[in-house]
């Protein structure tokens, strides 16, 4: 009954988010597909479109989690009617003019409905407000261009001029070679814009999801107030692929998941898909200072 | 091309050393001489694949001599105070004209031995982490902080990993746009990837004329974009990687001239030119406020891109 007052009720921004959110809610695997039964990529075994979507993507027969699209992802976040996607200024892509790189941006535009690898919003989690910035795998492998830079960095700001913690979802196969130079200096124009927001005292929590690699996690994603980690993901700077053929050997069983990295002292804790927004009430709650109005 | 150009050069060298000062050999002096002009002006034009390759010349500049011909009174400060000492960083507190400053950079080392000691001049965490620690220290007395970078990258390794390298690299990077002491990084080599940029987030970056600075090695790129490495002289035109490219592109603030042929064939002329650039664009950042330092470090990073 609430569920079917909240739709009927719903602003065009909050329609338009949920839709956009259904519809793409597993990436590759559901985007546009009609089909009744979803196969896991990992343990190749069926599971109706009904429990997949239960289970939040998360294969219900072996446990994988499935890459998912950044509206879905906020789409679970977000206390409803709170969405709100931030304007991003326009910056000019393809800043190196690379032979065939505008006709695969403009692909993978049409092909995923997004305009770059970086969804920028805000949006309220049990009531409190939060800039929140998510990487979509979908898009490129999420790697970091100049436009993806710029996104993070004006949320960034956004977040610092309104003084509302920031949530950064990071997924990214590392730097968009496409734009060569300018893709490594958004490292630094990242970093620097979290430093900076993080010297006027803004909380910010960073989460890995799969994978988290390269200049992603060389920069604003390792640099999180409150680190957290999605369940067996990849996360690393030099891709297992690289080390493997640098070093020539095998590598260790469990290398840079998620785990490893707890294991190894870099996250504070593994969040299951189905706890993440218990999980992020929590830390903003904890980061309310006491007697103050959310 | 640019290698047989060089050892040409390096025959006729070899071949004055071996002639005495008699008469009759004038006249082959005299050829030499005008053989070797000849070659050395024909090194004016260069392509990006030719200066990757001076770029990581053996015989190219390496820090400890940069160090030795700029700066007086170095004192080298070893460790990260935490885990180890990480050779492929070099660094310390040394004088240049008679301000004390924090000098670091990546350390390949000049021979085989050498580059294994250091690594090839690519740090893991241990090396960032020292790095970060000397610029804190910088911070700390007011000295300004002067990076030179020469690295293949930062080294993808399990153990690396295991402790952060990428966790290494943004601490450092967001660190580093808080200083309030001038920061000069001068690329001097190759800067590859995250591992270069680490000491990078400069208030001025100067760039050796024929040096390369760019998101991965030609290599790498060629092997991730068309899986295959061996088209690097390919991916070394389109990435844009040379100092003029890059003054082009607004990022880097000053090209360093080297000598005709590059810079392992003329040593002292090239460090009389990178002292020139040096002392000019610190003693402009110095009458900076340390405020103005730091926020003109963000705007300079910010609009990149824009």
């Amino acid at each position: 009954m609430k569920e079917l007052l909240e739709k009927l009720t719903a602003s065009p921004e909050e329609k338009t988010f949920r839709l956009k959110a259904r519809l793409e809610a597993a990436g590759p695997m559901t985007l546009w597909s009609k089909q009744t039964f979803l196969t896991c990529p990992h343990c190749e075994r069926r599971a109706t479109r009904q429990r997949w979507s239960e289970s939040l993507y998360v294969c219900p027969n072996c446990g994988t989690y499935q890459p998912i699209g950044g509206y879905y992802r906020l789409s679970l976040l977000f206390d409803h009617g709170s969405f709100h996607e931030l304007s991003v200024k326009t910056i000019q892509q393809d800043p190196l003019h690379f032979p065939g790189y505008a006709e695969k941006l403009s692909l993978q535009k049409r092909k995923t409905g997004l305009s770059e690898a970086a969804i920028t919003a805000t949006g309220r989690i049990g009531g409190m407000p939060v800039v929140a910035a998510v990487l979509d795998s979908r898009f490129f492998m999420g790697s970091m261009s100049a436009g993806v830079g710029e996104r993070v960095t004006q949320a960034v700001e956004y977040a610092s001029a309104k003084k509302w913690p920031l949530i950064i979802f990071s997924a990214s196969g590392g730097a968009r070679m496409q734009e060569g130079i300018f893709s490594l200096m958004q490292m630094a124009k990242t970093s620097a814009a979290i430093a900076e927001f993080s010297a006027r005292g803004g909380l910010y929590i960073s989460f890995l999801t799969h994978p988290t690699t390269g200049g992603v996690t060389a920069s604003f994603a390792s640099l999180g107030d409150i680190m957290l980690a999605e369940p067996g993901a990849l996360i690393g700077f030099a891709g297992p692929r690289v080390i493997r053929q640098t070093l020539g050997i095998e590598l260790p069983e469990g290398f840079q998941t998620s785990e490893y990295l707890e294991e190894h002292g870099f996250v504070d804790k593994i969040v299951p898909r189905s706890e993440l927004r218990e999980t992020m009430t929590q830390l903003l709650r904890l980061h309310t200072p006491k007697g103050q109005k959310v | 091309m640019i290698q047989d150009r060089l050892r040409r050069l390096q025959a006729l060298e070899n071949e004055q050393q071996t002639l005495s000062g008699t008469p009759d050999e004038a006249q082959r002096r005299a050829e030499i001489a005008e053989e070797r002009s000849a070659l050395v002006a024909g090194c004016a034009e260069l392509s990006s694949a030719e200066r990757v390759f001076l770029a990581r010349h053996p015989k190219r500049p390496k820090i400890e001599e940069y160090i030795e011909a700029l700066f007086t009174d170095f004192f080298e400060q070893k460790g990260d105070r935490q885990c180890k000492e990480d050779a492929s960083i070099l660094g310390g507190i040394a004088c240049y004209k008679g301000v004390p400053v924090t000098v670091l950079g990546h350390r390949k080392g000049a021979n085989l031995a050498d580059n294994m000691k250091y690594n090839f001049g690519m740090p893991g965490p241990e090396g960032y982490r020292k790095a970060l620690r000397m610029m804190h220290q910088a911070e700390k007395f007011g000295r300004p902080v002067i990076t030179f970078i020469d690295t293949p990258g930062a080294y993808p390794g399990v153990e690396a990993e295991a402790r952060g390298q990428g966790e290494a690299i943004a601490r450092n990077l967001a660190e580093m746009s808080r200083l309030t002491v001038p920061v000069i990084s001068i690329v001097t080599g190759e800067g590859n990837s995250g591992g270069a940029l680490a000491i990078g987030v400069a208030n001025r970056i100067l760039m050796l004329e024929n040096a390369v600075y760019s998101v991965l090695s030609p290599e790498g790129f060629a092997s991730i974009l068309w899986k295959d490495a061996s088209r690097h002289a390919e991916a070394c035109d389109l990435m844009r990687l040379t100092a003029q490219d890059l003054y082009q592109a607004g990022i880097v603030d000053e090209i360093i001239p080297e000598p005709l042929g590059g810079a392992q064939l003329d040593k002292k002329a090239l460090f009389s030119c990178v002292d020139i650039a040096l002392e000019k664009n610190l003693s402009a950042l110095r009458r900076q406020t340390r405020a103005a330092l730091a926020s003109g470090r963000y705007k300079k990073f910010r609009e990149i891109g824009c």
